[in-house]
């Protein structure tokens, strides 16, 4: 059988993920260490791990109902309150499979043929797949260094169309660790007042943000109305593994996303659900904790690549630097192939993100301070062989 | 400031450089802080974890329990400032519960060990009993796991 000929033409145009190729390079090199990985190196508190096997002694292996246990809905949303400053509803809110499948739901239950999709560039790699899966269009918008890769009114406002459906907000940012603080966000906010424009806003690391409390910019005035808010546990509480996310919306989209949701995936793993409620219940220390030892990593690693020529704005968010490799006159694929191969270290070209990536490489501190070290110090080597 | 500490526990050979990024000092604010604690004695000293079962050497450690006699005026302090002066010692704790002070010995065999008990712990007039309990293999220690290395799972990606 031509098996070509039989895929659609919405998966055939889905654009592969660059970062895979790369990886799939790096596992075959022997004594290769990876700054690559996107996901904490932190293993899920023990009081959640307990709560999930509990849940499990209980003989919980159920479904719960679509939407979500009712318990952790509401969980959500008294976490939202106390630690963001939002106000949901149960009613508002599903638990998805992590925050994958809500960034999924939303485009699904949104995006007609033809309808554009703004999505600042360089970004997580899913959002344009996923528009192109659905018949829409991804706009690209690309973000600046200039602008420590923050999305600016202009340049918003210069990639609307009368076609425009949904704007990805996806702060603070994988891969560059932007974040938009309450000062960056009015400007935007006032560019969508008014407008039928919805904003996907992705806060998958909200809870990792460094020198200030994040700001979702559902909490801005007239903004709740016109935002689906999609977060999840994974980077907040380590609980990568677990896939649950969950996302919070008028009701109208969240029924509607909750419908799709219900067809294609029935409800999110049961004892993952009852894991999230105890995480939600009981582990604030658990998340400073964490973030502060991210904060010092980060401080070392941002100081480190300034001091070696790889100049690097400030990382506000997320685990990720990112940056500038334009001194050593490489692109970002070269510099990542010839690092790997000489020094064996593994970073991640930032053209894997969007093309305004080219010029920067992704590097991932959710490492070990020790290994953090190990891996600068051929880094290190590496720009002195140049 | 105490952040310092903390990571100088976990990595005793970290940069100055990297140390004062981390707290966000300078380099020789945390090169002054770090010399005034030596000065006083808060830092005692930097070693390296060694797993010396994976060494071709012979070595023997042993936990001990004392039960002594306090002293009227310097309570417990005498005999275990005595204690501690043994080479051979690597540790003296003063312990609440059923003996007073706990020692980690060690030595290049059993019976390096077992006559050290004998010949100079027992025979000093302020110790009541020895219990000798030799270790036949480390797991972890100071936090540290031995021969247990967790590999990263994670994939790459």
């Amino acid at each position: 059988m031509d098996y070509a000929k039989l895929i659609s033409a919405g998966a055939r145009e889905m654009r592969p993920s660059g970062i895979r190729k790369f990886f799939d390079i790096a596992a075959q090199i022997e004594g290769c260490i990876s700054l690559g990985v996107g996901e904490p190196d932190f293993k899920t508190p023990w009081t959640i791990r307990d709560a999930g096997i509990r849940s499990l002694e209980k003989g919980r292996t159920f479904y719960t109902a679509n939407a979500g246990l009712a318990g952790l809905r509401q969980e959500i949303c008294t976490y939202l309150a106390r630690r963001m400053g939002l106000s949901y509803e149960p009613a508002e809110t599903l638990v998805t499979v992590g925050g994958s499948e809500a960034i999924d739901l939303c485009v699904r239950a949104l995006i007609n043929p033809g309808d554009e999709v703004i999505i600042p560039e360089p970004c997580f790699v899913c959002y344009d797949p996923i528009t192109t899966l659905t018949g829409g269009v991804p706009v690209p918008v690309a973000l600046k260094a200039e602008d420590e890769f923050r999305l600016t009114a202009g340049a918003l406002s210069a990639a609307i169309t009368p076609k425009t459906k949904l704007l990805i907000f996806p702060f603070p940012a994988n891969p560059t660790g932007a974040v938009m603080r309450r000062e960056d966000l009015e400007p935007i906010a006032e560019v969508l007042r008014g407008t039928d424009i919805i904003v996907l806003a992705d806060e998958i690391y909200a809870e990792l943000t460094y020198g200030g409390q994040h700001v979702s910019i559902a909490s801005l005035p007239g903004m709740k109305e016109r935002t689906v808010l999609v977060s999840g546990f994974s980077k907040t509480y380590a609980m990568t593994g677990w896939r649950l996310g969950y996302a919070c919306g008028p009701r109208e989209l969240i029924s509607v996303m909750t419908k799709v949701h219900q067809s294609a995936l029935m409800c999110a793993p049961t004892t993952s659900q009852y894991a999230a409620i105890t995480a939600l219940r009981r582990c604030d220390a658990d998340i400073e904790a964490m973030r502060d030892e991210y904060d010092m990593r980060r401080r070392m690693l941002v100081s480190r690549l300034n001091g070696m020529g790889l100049t690097c704005f400030d990382p506000q968010g997320a685990f990720y630097a990112f940056p500038s490799i334009k001194s050593t006159g490489l692109s970002s694929d070269e510099f990542c192939e010839r690092l790997l191969h000489s020094q064996k270290v593994a970073v991640v070209p930032g053209s894997a993100f969007g093309a305004s990536g080219e010029g920067h490489v992704r590097i991932s501190y959710s490492y070990s301070v020790a290994h953090l070290d190990e891996a600068l110090r051929r880094i290190e080597n590496f720009l002195r062989e140049l | 400031m105490e952040r310092i500490l903390r990571i100088l526990e976990e990595n005793a050979r970290i940069s100055l450089e990297d140390l004062a990024a981390m707290t966000g000092k300078t380099t020789e604010e945390v090169a002054r802080q770090i010399d005034l604690w030596q000065e006083q004695h808060v830092i005692n000293g930097y070693k390296a974890l060694i797993d010396w079962d994976k060494v071709d050497t012979q070595r023997v450690q042993a936990i001990i329990e004392l039960r002594v006699s306090p002293k009227r005026d310097c309570g417990f302090d005498e005999i275990a400032a005595t204690i501690a002066r043994f080479d051979e010692v690597d540790s003296v704790l003063l312990m609440s519960g059923g003996y007073d002070l706990s020692l980690v010995l060690s030595g290049k065999s059993f019976q390096d060990i077992a006559l050290f008990v004998a010949k100079r712990l027992s025979p000093l007039d302020d110790v009541l009993s020895t219990a000798t309990h030799f270790v036949l293999r480390t797991y972890k220690k100071d936090g540290v796991l031995y021969g247990l290395e967790p590999a990263d799972e994670r994939e790459l990606l």
